[in-house]
C-alpha cells in the first residue's frame, strides 16, 4: 500500500476515524520510512565491522529440489560474536540475517525439547546447549556444522526422525500397572530410592544424538539403539510397572536386535546432553534379561 | 482430505490430554502439531500441578486462591471447575507412571509455592512439564492415537454467516512441512485449538520460538473473540541473555532475592511483607523492576536469587535443572554464586474465549490450555495453575467434543454477551490492511462441510503459491523484529498511553509492511522460511490485540499496571475486555466477570501478600 493512498484514506475517513493529526500523520510516515529502512543484511554488514570478535560457521546445505542445492555443499557465513552465544544463535543470525532458507529444527532453545541435535565440528551435540565459546579455537577456526551422521537428510541440517520414532515406540514406551489403587485420590507408593534409579533414564528428550553416535546402530538398521533401550530401562525398573508388560518388554529388548547387540563403546553416553549414563543402563537390562531367563528356566 | 471424527491442533499438555479423552469416549482422534508432541513447550515447564489432594487442603481453598490470585477477574465457575478437578488429574497422571518426586512414605510431594494457602505444588524435580508431557505421549502412543506431527495447520475451516454464532467450524488446512502438501482436514465431532503460547510477541520471553500464537489468531480471524489479552504474565525470574526460565520452585523452596545492595528487596521495600519472594507473581516482577528503575539493579539491568544457602544435597535432590539451567545458558554456577534474574514474558492469561466445556461461540471449535481464556487466572495466573488447567480443560474439551454430556456451562460467550461497548481512542486503525487480509469471506454462500473445507484449502493454497512466487520483498524476520521490540519498549511490565499508542502505530506499520512479505526459499521441501512468514502473521494480530486491551484497561489489576491509573478499580472494571475481529474491523467490548460460585459468590478484597 503507498503512502499517498493512506493518506487519503485517513482524510475521507476522518469523521468516523480517530483523527490523525498533520504531527501524527508526520510521525507515522517517520515510522514507515524507518521500518522500510530496516535491512538484516545491512545491520549484519554494521554489526559485523562493530564487533571485537566474529566467528566462522560452515554450514551444510541441501535441498533435493533447489537448483544448486541439489548436490551437497557448504555455505560459510561470518557472525559477530558475543559472549554466551551458542552454535543455534549462530544459526539463528546467519539465517536472520543472510538467507533465511538455511533450515534447521529449533525450539525451546533451553536443551528441552530436543529438536536441535546436530554434527558440531565432529560430534553430535545440542546447537542450543553448546556454547561457542567452548569449541576449541572457535575464533580463528570455522565451526563445521552438518546434521546428524546415520540419518537420511531432508534439507540442510533437518533429517528424517521416523526411523528413531520407530525404534522409541517399538518398545512399547508407556505404563501399564497390573493393579491401581482404587481409593479415591489413591495414588501408588514408590519409594524415593526407586525414583531416584530411573532418575537419569526420565530425562531423555529423544533428540538422536545417541543413535547417530552410535556405530551398531550405523550397521544394523533394525537394532533398538540406546534411545529406545533407555526407555525400556525407565520403565522395567519402575516398580510400580506391571509384571505382564515388564515382561513382554524385557522379551523384546532381548531379541536379535536388542540388548545384546550393544559393544559398550560408550559413544551414546559420551554425546548425550542429558548426562543420561546410557551403556550402564544397557548393560544393566543386559543383566535383568539374564536373571529373567534363568528365573524361567 | 483427511477425516477423523476429533481433530486436535497442538500437541502439548493440552492438546494430548484433549485427545485422550476424546479417544476414552470412543472417537477416532488425531492430532495436527507443527512440532513432534514430545518438541512442546509444556516440556519447559518446570515447578509444579497445584492440586488440593489431601486432607488438611480443599478445593474450596485452591479455588479461593486462584480467585485472589486472578486479583478478581477470573470467572467462578471456571475456577470451581478447575478445582475440584485437579487432584483427579494429578492421580491419573500418577496412574499413568509419571515419575513424581516423593515423600519418604512413597506419596507424591508437595511445596509451597507463590499465592497458594497450603502446600500444594506436586512437582517432578524442576522438570515437571517434561515429564509431565512424556508421560501424556507415552498414553498417546499406547492407545494408538493418529499423530500427524511437522504438519502446520494455517486456517480454521469455518462456514461464512455473517454472525461469528451462527458460524460452524468444520475442520482445518494443514501445510505438512516435509513434503509441501496442503490438505483439508475434516472433524465433524469437532476441532480443538491446543496451540500453547504466544510469548513470540514479545523478545524477552520465555517462550519457545513455536508459541506464535497461531491459535489466537486463527480463532479470532474465524470470529470467536479473544479475551482479557492485555493480561500478559512477566515471570520474575528469568535468565538476562536468553530469557531462559528459573522456576518458582527455588523460591518455593526458599531462595531470595537481593539488589545490589545485598538487601533482601521484597522485605526491605515492603513489597510484600508477609510472603515476601513468595508474593504473586506480577508483584514480584514490579518489585525487581522498580529496584532497577530507582539504582538498586545489578548492572542496572537484574537482581540476584540466591540458593546457596539451600544447601547442595536439597539443591541436588529438588532442583538440580536450575544448576544446569544457570551453567549452560548464563554461565553461572548456583551452588558458588546468586543468578542473576529479571522479568521476562512468560504466560499469557488471555486468549480465546471458551466456557467452562471449552467451546468457543463458533459450533464445534473448542480450545484448551494456554491459547484459551476460560478465564480462571483473570489478571494473573499463581504459579502451579497452568498444568493442572490444560489437563483439567484439555480433558473437559476432549470430552465434550468425543460426546459426553458435560452439563450446561455457565459462562456465556461470543458477542452476545457483550454488556456494554467500548470505544477506545487509538491514533491509527487497526485490523485488517488490503483486500484478502481476512479468513472469513462473509457472503453466506458456504455452508457444506466439504465446500467450505475446499473453498479454505484453495485460499491457503493461493496463499502459500503467492508468497513463494513473489521474487523480492520484505523479509518476515525484519517486520517481526519490529514488532518484538516495540512490545517489550512499550507494552511490558510498566504501561503507558503513550507508550501503548506508539506500539499500536509500530504494530500498523508492520502490518503494512507484511503485505509485501516474500519467502526467498522456493522449496517445497521442509521451508521453514514459509512457516515462519505466516507465524508472523499470526504474531502481529495478537501482539496488537494485547496492546488494545492494555489502551483500553484504564486501572490496575494483576499482571496490568497502568501509570495513569495506579489503583484497581472495583466499581468500573470488574469486567472482561473482549476484542472481535469484526472482519476485519477489530471491535472492542465488554463482559462480566462471574463472582457467583456454586455456593458463594466470592468478594473482591484487596489483595495483599
Amino acid at each position: 500500500m503507498s503512502t499517498e493512498v493512506k493518506e487519503q484514506e485517513t482524510e475521507t475517513e476522518a469523521e468516523t476515524e480517530p483523527a490523525e493529526s498533520p504531527h501524527q500523520t508526520r510521525r507515522m510516515e517517520q515510522k514507515r520510512q524507518r521500518a522500510a529502512q530496516r535491512d538484516l543484511e545491512e545491520e549484519a554488514r554494521e554489526e559485523i565491522d562493530d564487533a571485537e570478535e566474529t566467528v566462522e560457521i560452515k554450514v551444510f546445505r541441501f535441498d533435493p529440489e533447489v537448483a544448486g542445492k541439489e548436490e551437497p555443499r557448504f555455505d560459510t557465513f561470518h557472525v559477530p560474536f558475543f559472549k554466551g552465544m551458542t552454535v543455534l544463535d549462530a544459526l539463528i543470525y546467519a539465517r536472520d540475517h543472510y538467507d533465511s532458507s538455511l533450515t534447521f529444527r529449533h525450539s525451546c532453545r533451553q536443551a528441552i525439547c530436543g529438536s536441535d541435535a546436530l554434527f558440531v565440528n565432529g560430534t553430535q551435540r545440542l546447537g542450543c546447549k553448546t556454547q561457542i565459546a567452548d569449541l576449541e579455537d572457535h575464533l580463528n577456526s570455522t565451526i563445521r556444522i552438518e546434521p546428524l551422521p546415520h540419518a537420511e537428510v531432508v534439507k540442510d541440517l533437518v533429517v528424517d526422525m521416523e526411523h528413531f520414532y520407530d525404534q522409541m515406540e517399538a518398545v512399547e514406551p508407556f505404563f501399564d500397572a497390573d493393579e491401581l489403587p482404587d481409593g479415591d485420590l489413591e495414588e501408588q507408593r514408590q519409594d524415593r530410592e526407586n525414583r531416584e534409579k530411573i532418575k537419569m533414564s526420565t530425562r531423555c528428550i529423544w533428540c538422536g544424538a545417541c543413535m547417530s553416535s552410535c556405530n551398531i546402530a550405523a550397521g544394523d538398521n533394525e537394532y533398538l539403539g540406546p534411545a529406545a533401550i533407555n526407555k525400556a530401562y525407565r520403565f522395567a525398573m519402575d516398580e510400580r510397572e506391571g509384571e505382564n508388560r515388564k515382561q513382554q518388554r524385557l522379551n523384546i529388548i532381548e531379541q536379535e536386535h536388542g540388548v545384546w547387540r550393544c559393544q559398550t563403546q560408550f559413544s551414546c553416553t559420551e554425546v548425550c546432553p542429558k548426562d543420561i549414563p546410557l551403556t550402564d543402563h544397557i548393560q544393566e537390562l543386559k543383566r535383568e534379561a539374564v536373571k529373567n531367563n534363568l528365573k524361567f528356566w | 482430505m483427511y477425516e477423523h471424527d476429533v481433530l486436535v491442533i497442538g500437541g502439548g499438555g493440552a492438546g494430548l490430554r484433549a485427545a485422550i479423552a476424546a479417544h476414552e469416549e470412543g472417537a477416532d482422534v488425531a492430532i495436527v502439531t507443527k512440532l513432534h508432541p514430545v518438541r512442546s513447550h509444556t516440556g519447559a515447564a518446570e515447578g509444579g500441578i497445584n492440586a488440593a489432594l489431601r486432607d488438611a487442603d480443599s478445593w474450596e481453598d485452591h479455588a479461593y486462591d486462584t480467585m485472589k490470585g486472578s486479583d478478581f477477574l477470573g470467572d467462578a465457575p471456571a475456577i470451581e471447575t478447575f478445582a475440584k478437578n485437579a487432584p483427579d488429574e494429578v492421580i491419573n497422571l500418577e496412574h499413568w507412571g509419571m515419575p513424581f518426586s516423593r515423600e519418604d512414605d512413597g506419596r507424591v510431594s508437595q511445596r509451597p509455592f507463590g499465592g497458594l494457602s497450603f502446600p500444594r505444588t506436586t512437582y517432578a524435580g524442576a522438570e515437571t512439564g517434561h515429564h509431565m508431557l512424556h508421560t501424556m505421549y507415552e498414553q498417546v502412543v499406547k492407545r494408538g492415537i493418529e499423530v500427524y506431527d511437522e504438519w502446520y495447520v494455517s486456517r480454521l475451516a469455518v462456514t461464512d454467516h455473517d454472525d461469528p454464532e451462527d458460524r460452524v467450524c468444520h475442520g482445518c488446512v494443514a501445510y505438512d512441512i516435509k513434503t509441501g502438501e496442503i490438505a483439508g482436514f475434516k472433524a465433524d465431532g469437532g476441532v480443538i485449538l491446543a496451540t500453547g503460547g504466544l510469548g513470540q510477541a514479545f523478545d524477552h520471553t520465555t517462550n519457545a520460538v513455536a508459541n506464535t500464537g497461531d491459535g489466537p489468531a486463527m480463532a479470532y480471524r474465524a470470529g470467536v473473540p479473544v479475551e482479557d489479552m492485555e493480561m500478559i504474565q512477566f515471570h520474575p525470574t528469568t535468565l538476562p541473555s536468553t530469557g531462559v526460565l528459573i522456576s518458582e520452585g527455588v523460591r518455593g523452596e526458599g531462595g531470595i532475592l537481593y539488589n545490589d545492595e545485598g538487601e533482601r528487596l521484597m522485605f526491605e521495600y515492603g513489597y510484600a511483607n508477609n510472603e515476601g519472594e513468595l508474593a504473586s507473581r506480577d508483584v514480584v516482577a514490579r518489585a525487581e523492576l522498580t529496584e532497577v528503575n530507582e539504582g538498586r539493579g545489578i548492572d542496572d539491568e537484574y537482581v540476584h536469587l540466591d540458593m546457596r544457602h539451600l544447601g547442595e544435597e536439597r539443591i541436588l535432590d529438588r532442583l538440580e535443572n536450575i544448576l544446569h539451567l544457570a551453567e549452560d545458558f548464563e554461565g553461572v554456577d548456583g551452588l558458588e554464586e546468586p543468578m542473576p534474574v529479571k522479568p521476562g514474558q512468560h504466560y499469557a492469561m488471555g486468549g480465546i474465549e471458551v466456557d467452562e466445556n471449552g467451546e468457543t461461540c463458533i459450533n464445534g471449535l473448542y480450545a484448551a490450555g494456554e491459547c484459551a481464556c476460560v478465564s480462571m487466572h483473570g489478571a494473573n495466573r499463581l504459579g502451579g495453575n497452568a498444568l493442572p488447567e490444560l489437563l483439567v480443560f484439555g480433558a473437559r474439551a476432549g470430552y465434550h467434543a468425543g460426546g459426553r454430556d458435560l452439563g450446561e456451562a455457565q459462562i456465556d460467550t461470543g458477542p452476545s454477551a457483550m454488556s456494554e461497548e467500548e470505544d477506545v481512542d487509538t491514533p491509527v486503525s487497526p485490523g485488517a490492511v488490503g483486500v484478502g487480509d481476512e479468513d472469513v469471506a462473509a457472503d453466506g454462500a458456504l455452508v457444506e462441510p466439504s465446500e467450505v473445507i475446499d473453498h479454505h484449502v484453495s485460499a491457503e493454497e493461493q496463499r502459500v503459491t503467492d508468497l513463494l512466487e513473489k521474487d523480492d520483498g520484505v523479509n518476515h524476520a525484519e517486520v517481526r523484529a519490529d514488532v518484538q521490540e516495540t512490545m517489550t519498549e512499550n507494552v511490558n511490565v510498566f504501561r503507558e498511553e503513550g507508550n501503548l499508542k506508539e506500539a499500536l502505530e509500530d504494530i500498523r506499520v508492520a502490518r503494512e509492511r507484511y503485505q509485501d512479505v516474500y519467502v526467498r526459499d522456493p522449496s517445497r521441501t521442509f521451508n521453514t522460511d514459509l512457516i515462519h512468514t505466516i507465524e508472523t502473521r499470526n504474531v502481529i494480530d495478537v501482539a496488537e490485540a494485547i496492546t488494545l486491551g492494555a489502551l483500553a484497561r484504564e486501572e490496575f489489576r494483576g499482571a496490568h499496571w497502568r501509570k495513569e491509573h495506579q489503583e484497581r478499580k472495583d466499581d468500573e472494571w470488574i469486567k472482561h475486555t473482549m476484542l472481535a475481529w469484526n472482519d476485519g474491523n477489530p471491535k472492542l467490548y465488554y463482559k462480566p466477570v462471574v463472582l457467583e460460585g456454586e455456593d458463594k459468590t466470592y468478594e473482591p478484597k484487596e489483595r495483599s501478600y
